[in-house]
């Protein structure tokens, strides 16, 4: 009894402006409102809006037999809420219908779990929290940024009482499995393991409107023909895409939304098949096997691997500069140096600085900047910055009295002498303890 | 493949990159088995090179001192009057097309050419029978038009006596004389514009100069730009047909450093910022300076180097000592051949904001030291470049922004640098010549 489990990625990142030296120490404005704000906008009116629509209708249409679910970021949330509170509105109605599953990830969008256990688990929980206040589900699948995965994402997972986890279904980790079955991570029995079905996933997400494709035009006919193809030799077939497929990686003249109405019928026509979203999969399903995944990979395209974020030295530095402010920044209170640490973890801002392929970005989500090179001077620019305010943040707060909370960030005069005071108070402790 | 070129400056007298790019194509062209007889307006006693620039692969011969018989004189005469002619028959179909020239200045040097051409004719009535000659001085000074009539006449007697195939011109000096050697020859032309007037000197342009320039591009069976923006500036600027117009991209010769250059132990805290070329408007030497004043309010420990000489050196000078950077920023005068490789090895990156770079092959010279570049958008390199950093000439503060990151951030210095040395391994003058072997083929008919 094969069961389509559909899930789809909801991001939009902050991009950066060109923050220049200039800027650093003078203004904390690290992001390009106006093009964040156009984005936005242009992506709800070609591809939030109308898919939202076509789905409630469809969910309307099929009752409870059509599900799928979402996995939306923090930051999408966020621009949801600032430039067009409307599509936020239409995913709560989505949310209504009771046929859509609203996963968890990382809030900002974040690689977190690489360089930083707290940061992670502190970015999961916040973005748990919100998912529920929005959508009124805690959620229980799990999906990180760009489908980052391996056993000890799995194990901590579990800890934190997940009960799926999604991950690319790269031909390196299943050798001769096929990923149209729940498995089950090898350090984490507790958790089920839902792996991409890439090809049938690449069909929709990267093939769709390909005219030089060999099956081009895709019917929903023919795709629902290729999903009964698996019958009898599946449980389950999960097709993870970016939500930017429809509208916009896939325009509207593609005929994708078509596509999409005519689906869930043509695949239904095969009494066996059904549609599922990954809670109820690992509910219904027992893993058949499982999977050692000890390197962490990713969706994309060649190679499942990290390099598209990680690959070149500029991008490390970023990173590594970043996380290394992590936990001093998470010990002051500064809510908004809060925001801008988290919003900088965003992977996007990695992938800019990416010279692998120098100009293979997809249409709809662009790179920003020029070149690598100015993406990097851009984000290295924005966190000197940034640390020039976590300096004068802690300086505030050691000028604080003990006990007492800081509240706002005091002059450079009376910071230094607070500081000699707390520094005499330590000295006089310890020799206290002497005596 | 026989070729005969036209050029103005060869290595070791040269003063700017168009001896270099004529070097490196040649060599490469002799590589590919096309056989060069390079007429250079002059070459010195004791100009045989002394190992280090071997020029053996092809035939130079000095234009200076070729006698120009009576029968010669005449027949160049003639020839000069068709130039004229033809010309003049072309101008009057499209002279309202080009909005930057006007038609007496296109007149008026059209009269110099044909001046320039009747001029060895009145001479030799002067003379009364003897063959006579002039000779040449090379180089550009004061009296350059002189020299490029004379200069003219004399290659076009060398063209008369050589056996070849096609000729190749480069930038307007050898234009007239490519122009009359195809008139004496019939053999097809092929202009290489490596600068045009306006790149030189923006929108204030010697007409003259221009008209020359103008004259030979349309008189060329085809041009060979060094990049697309002189494409587009030969097509836009001087209404040569589009189909006409090809690009060959320049190249570096990999001459193999040969020597590593230790960082004194005294400067080593300290970085360096380099600008090499021509101090005049084109190069955009004051865009640097400016740049130099903003990187200094931020990161007072960097030395700015400006390496060459020009028009503009007075004024800039007096310029940093107004800023007070006088400390910070040094006149290092033109170098010369083991110097200009010690300032590449010193420096930590090389800054090239010229106003209008039709090429710039710097860049790549100063990569060849594993130096960072920073290049103008409006230069030909750019489009060859991916990885180097790139600004608008204008924007200095863009500019300083980048040096500042440059000298701070490390890792993004060696990632240029790493990329740079894979992307020059295809920057190649063996690919020029390749593709100007095509040209020549395309010109002659296919042989």
């Amino acid at each position: 009894m094969p069961t389509l489990c559909l899930c789809y990625a909801v991001h939009e990142p902050y991009r950066l402006r060109r923050y220049t030296v200039f800027d650093m120490g003078q203004n904390s404005m690290y992001e390009d409102d106006d093009h964040n704000c156009d984005a936005l906008l242009h992506v709800a009116r070609t591809c939030y809006l109308p898919m939202n629509e076509l789905l409630l209708r469809l969910f309307r249409r099929y009752g409870k037999a059509f599900r799928l679910a979402f996995s939306i970021s923090g930051t999408a949330l966020d621009q949801f809420e600032q430039y067009a509170p409307e599509v936020l509105d239409s995913f709560k109605a989505l949310a209504d219908s009771g046929c859509v599953e609203f996963l968890a990830e990382t809030a900002p969008h974040s690689l977190a779990f690489l360089y930083s256990r707290e940061e992670f688990d502190l970015q999961v929980k916040a973005h748990c929290r919100r998912i529920k206040s929005l959508f009124g589900v805690k959620p229980v699948t799990f999906r990180n940024t760009e489908l980052v995965y391996n056993n000890d994402l799995a194990a901590a997972l579990q800890d934190m009482g997940f009960k799926a986890v999604l991950a690319e279904g790269a031909d390196h980790v299943l050798g001769w499995r096929s990923p149209n079955w729940l498995y089950r991570p090898v350090n984490a029995e507790k958790i089920g393991l839902l792996l991409r079905n890439s090809s049938l996933s690449a069909d929709i997400g990267a093939r769709f409107s390909q005219q030089s494709w060999d099956q081009w035009p895709l019917t929903a006919e023919k795709y629902a023909a290729w999903c009964h193809s698996f019958a009898g030799e599946s449980e389950v077939l999960n097709i993870f895409n970016d939500y930017h497929s429809f509208g916009l990686r896939n325009t509207a003249s593609s005929g994708i939304f078509d596509f999409m109405e005519a689906l869930p019928a043509a695949v239904l026509a095969h009494k066996d098949f059904s549609f599922s979203t990954p809670a109820e999969v690992v509910k219904k399903l027992r893993p058949v096997g499982e999977v050692d995944v000890p390197q962490f990979m990713s969706w994309d395209d060649e190679g499942a691997d990290l390099t598209a974020w990680l690959g070149n030295d500029m991008q490390k530095d970023a990173i590594h500069a970043l996380y290394a402010l992590a936990s001093r920044v998470r010990k002051v209170d500064d809510p908004a140096l809060h925001r801008d640490f988290e919003r900088l973890q965003t992977s996007d801002h990695f992938h800019y600085i990416s010279t692998k392929w120098f100009a293979n970005f997809v249409p709809d989500r662009p790179n920003p900047f020029q070149s690598p090179y100015d993406a990097y001077i851009a984000f290295m620019n924005v966190l000197a910055d940034l640390e020039m305010r976590l300096n004068a943040a802690e300086e505030a707060h050691r000028s604080q009295p003990r006990g007492r909370k800081a509240q706002t960030s005091g002059t450079r005069k009376t910071g230094g002498s607070g500081d000699t005071k707390a520094g005499t108070d330590r000295a006089s402790a310890t020799s206290r303890k002497k005596a | 493949m026989r070729v005969l070129m036209f050029g103005w400056e060869f290595p070791p007298h040269i003063s700017g990159g168009l001896g270099t790019a004529c070097y490196g194509m040649t060599r490469a062209l002799a590589k590919k088995g096309a056989e060069i007889i390079f007429v250079l307006p002059r070459v010195g006693e004791g100009d045989s090179p002394k190992g280090h620039l071997p020029n053996d692969f092809l035939r130079i011969r000095p234009a200076s001192g070729t006698y120009i018989s009576q029968t010669m004189s005449q027949r160049m005469s003639h020839a000069g009057q068709d130039i004229w002619q033809e010309n003049i028959r072309y101008r009057s179909v499209d002279s309202l097309v080009f909005p930057y020239m006007t038609a007496e200045s296109y007149e008026e040097s059209m009269r110099w050419v044909q001046h320039a051409h009747s001029a060895g004719h009145e001479e030799f009535r002067h003379w009364s029978g003897v063959p006579f000659t002039y000779s040449l001085k090379g180089g550009y000074g004061p009296d350059l038009m002189t020299e490029v009539s004379r200069y003219s006449q004399l290659a076009g007697a060398i063209a008369a006596e050589e056996n070849f195939d096609v000729i190749h011109a480069h930038d307007w000096m050898t234009y007239p004389a490519g122009m009359l050697a195809k008139a004496l020859t019939g053999k097809p032309l092929v202009v290489h514009i490596h600068a045009t007037e306006y790149d030189r000197s923006g929108e204030n342009i010697n007409t003259i100069v221009a008209g020359i320039e103008r004259a030979g591009l349309l008189a060329a069976d085809k041009v060979v730009a060094v990049s697309r923006l002189t494409r587009k500036m030969v097509i836009e600027r001087y209404g040569v047909p589009p189909e006409k117009v090809v690009v060959v991209y320049n190249a570096v010769a990999r001459h193999e450093v040969e020597r590593r250059y230790e960082i004194p132990p005294r400067i080593r805290h300290e970085k360096r910022v380099l600008f090499l070329g021509r101090v005049t408007f084109q190069k955009g030497p004051e865009y640097f300076m400016e740049a130099a004043r903003l990187v200094l309010e931020k990161i007072p420990n960097v030395r700015f180097f400006m390496a060459g000489s020009g028009d503009m050196l007075p004024q800039l000078i007096r310029r940093a000592g107004q800023l007070r950077i006088g400390n910070r920023f040094h006149f290092a005068g033109f170098l010369r051949g083991e110097q200009v490789d010690r300032m590449f090895a010193l420096s930590d990156l090389y800054v090239m904001p010229s106003v209008s770079e039709p090429f710039g092959i710097t860049p790549l010279e100063a990569m060849l030291y594993d130096v960072p570049v920073l290049l103008s958008r409006q230069s030909g390199v750019s489009e060859v470049l991916e990885h180097a950093l790139k600004a608008d000439f204008w924007d200095t503060r863009d500019m300083a922004d980048k040096i500042c990151a440059v000298l701070r951030y490390p890792r993004l210095a060696q990632e240029l640098v790493k990329n740079c040395r894979e992307e020059m391994k295809s920057i190649r003058w063996e690919n020029a010549a390749d593709e100007l072997i095509l040209v020549y083929r395309n010109v002659t008919g296919g042989n």
